[in-house]
């Protein structure tokens, strides 16, 4: 587990997007990995993670630096943070009302693990149908995600040289998005204002650690 | 007077920087939003204080307007100070509560029966302080009364 190495790449941030959110960052790195059951070591973990929150926590949450700087950027770009939670405070409602964090499969378990230690969102992409380069833009007119949802106009979307392929702060496309048949993916994170880049490095390294968890283990 | 020495005394039009009154914009909301969170925060674990919540402006995350970002930050405020003063007025019972606590444990004979809880001082919990004759009927007809302190949330059944 020691020995994977990540080529992270800074993602293209369209000029009047950068000018609008200067730290706006879009940091990625694929990964020759094919999605699976998760082993017991991940759910293990899971459950170790889940047994950390409790309510104070959870509603403190907000006021720690890095969920807060995700609420601001979330209110900022006109979503309310308290109706379409952030990815680390929905982790963390997620918890409260399941009563702990359940494994469905490794990709998903692999964001939730990181998402939850770092607060940072992540995005999982299928490195085959997600194009490149992948950056960060405003969505233009007529354009839709997946050729099916349409987009608001400058809504704030993750897209290759061609089309959107995932939503910021949002769903993933469904053209772009991992299936059971993906060979290599694409781990995105996002970057505000406030978060530091290594936490950024460190949610995409905790990532793929688990994702490069042995089936054994 | 000349037409060209009229049209100089015309002012200059006055060249708005959009980008730095956004910029001032987006600080505001990213201020207020830290405000909004310490009010939040502070009403927990209150389960009658409502929420101070301002609504998305819809269309996923996108570029507001100048006239989104003002109304966004005016609403932001306007809310801010509606969960403060409730809050205010909140914590104002509460600390009337937590005298009358200690009136109660001062002198129980004047507080017969009164139950004050520990939602009523703004805490956790089911605990509840109760002034209650000593020992039934016979501390009743005495004068002999006391705070009796329950803790413990009852059992779920």
């Amino acid at each position: 587990m020691n020995d994977i190495e990540l080529d992270l790449v800074d993602g293209w941030v369209e000029r009047e997007l950068a000018e609008e959110f200067p730290e706006l960052s879009l940091v990625h790195a694929r990964l020759d990995v094919r999605p699976k059951r998760s082993p017991r070591a991940v759910k293990q973990r899971l459950r170790m993670l889940a047994d950390r929150y409790t309510g104070s926590k959870v509603v403190h949450m907000r006021q720690d630096p890095v969920p807060w700087a995700y609420r601001v950027f979330s209110r900022q770009v006109g979503i309310d943070p308290d109706h379409d939670r952030t990815p680390v405070e929905a982790v963390a409602l997620r918890r409260l009302k399941l009563g702990g964090l359940h494994s469905e499969n490794i990709v998903d378990d692999a964001l939730t693990i990181a998402i939850a230690e770092t607060g940072v969102p992540l995005m999982a992409l299928d490195a085959e149908r997600c194009g490149d380069p992948l950056g960060l833009r405003l969505a233009r007119d007529g354009e839709t995600l997946a050729g099916a949802r349409p987009l608001s106009a400058r809504q704030l979307v993750v897209a290759n040289d061609e089309r959107p392929v995932a939503l910021v702060l949002g769903a993933v496309g469904e053209d772009a998005g991992v299936t059971p048949d993906t060979e290599r993916m694409v781990l995105c994170a996002l970057g505000v204002k406030g978060v530091p880049r290594i936490a950024l490095e460190e949610a995409l390294w905790s990532a793929a650690e688990t994702l490069y968890t042995d089936a054994s283990a | 007077m000349a037409d060209g020495d009229r049209l100089q005394s015309v002012p200059e039009p006055l060249v708005v920087d959009e980008r730095a009154a956004r910029r001032t914009l987006l600080d505001q909301i990213a201020r207020l939003e830290g405000e909004l969170a310490q009010v939040f925060c502070a009403t927990w674990p209150r389960k009658d204080v409502p929420r101070p919540l301002v609504r998305g402006r819809g269309g996923g995350a996108r570029i507001l307007s100048f006239a989104e970002l003002e109304e966004l930050r005016d609403d932001l405020a306007t809310r801010i100070a509606d969960a403060r003063r409730v809050l205010s007025d909140r914590t104002w019972v509460e600390d009337q509560n937590r005298r009358l606590i200690e009136e109660m444990l001062l002198e129980p004979e004047r507080h017969k029966w009164r139950r004050v809880s520990a939602e009523d001082i703004g805490e956790r919990g089911c605990k509840h302080w109760h002034v209650r004759p000593r020992w039934s009927f016979i501390g009743m007809l005495m004068g002999w009364w006391q705070v009796v302190i329950s803790s413990g949330c009852p059992l779920a059944t």
